[in-house]
């Protein structure tokens, strides 16, 4: 029975990473850019899960990182939307190349 | 068997994140990034992540995604179907991704990853918790510190200024 090894993982994740940035470069949208970000924290814990199971399994320090990395992006997620609320507020609309004044 | 379960997952998976940065609506990206969401907690399981793919539903798909379809609702202006969603960066930043695949895929197909030939511990959930409360109840309680000010702070943030009539 076949099974998917780790650099199956791997690639799977460097794909969910690389579709992550390529959002986040492009997108103008301040929500859209935060959802891109959404994408890479899941990109790094696959690969945190996915390392667990084939290279560390005894120690289970990989699922515990991930379970920060969750923690982590829903505090990431409240004050980033948080910010968008109040740059919509402002400027009303949320175009992030719009949002210069504190370029000069 | 298993191989090609995960085939089907990572195509939905690396799809539906395709729709999430492509897709002019971004509604429809938030909707697919719910779809995104659900596979990578099915990839946990493939994993033997159990917890993982319990928490990754109830924060991530019940949590953040809905708060992002609260954001997008409440900036959404009847305009924005008429705005670029992208902005010209579209063939450099491509370009910047393709490299930066490439230069990963060949990392990862030349390393000799270590393998190990044990196990995930039986009553693996018993042993997340145990080590949560024992070994990293540092950080543990650091994050659980951390999450608190970043939603007291998301309040103040969004908070609107109290105004001074006296």
């Amino acid at each position: 029975m076949a099974q998917p090894t780790l650099v199956h993982f791997l690639v799977l994740a460097a794909i969910l990473f690389s579709l992550g940035i390529w959002g986040l470069l492009t997108r103008r949208n301040a929500v859209g850019i935060l959802m891109s970000i959404e994408l890479l924290f899941n990109a790094a814990a696959i690969n945190f899960a996915a390392f667990t199971k084939f290279v560390a399994p005894d120690g289970m320090a990989g699922q515990i990182f991930v379970i920060f990395i969750v923690t982590v992006a829903a505090a990431e997620a409240a004050v980033g939307l948080a910010i968008v609320m109040l740059i919509y507020r402002n400027f009303k609309g949320i175009e992030v190349d719009k949002i210069n004044f504190m370029k000069w | 068997m298993t191989l090609a379960i995960f085939y089907v997952l990572a195509v939905i998976t690396a799809g539906s994140a395709l729709m999430v940065v492509t897709l002019k609506n971004i509604f429809h990206s938030a909707l697919f990034l719910v779809l995104t969401l659900f596979s990578v907690a099915a990839i946990y399981l493939l994993l033997g992540a159990e917890f993982l793919a319990g928490v990754q539903v109830l924060i991530y798909v019940g949590a953040i995604t809905i708060l992002m379809i609260f954001a997008i609702m409440l900036t959404y202006q009847l305009s924005s179907k008429n705005i670029r969603q992208t902005n010209e960066q579209k063939i450099p930043a491509a370009l910047i991704v393709l490299v930066f695949f490439v230069l990963s895929l060949i990392t990862m197909l030349k390393t000799s990853w270590p393998e190990s030939y044990s196990s995930l511990p039986k009553d693996h959930i018993f042993e997340l918790g145990r080590q949560l409360l024992s070994t990293y109840v540092v950080p543990f309680e650091v994050v659980s510190v951390v999450l608190l000010v970043a939603l007291i702070g998301a309040i103040v943030i969004s908070r609107r200024e109290p105004t001074e009539d006296k």
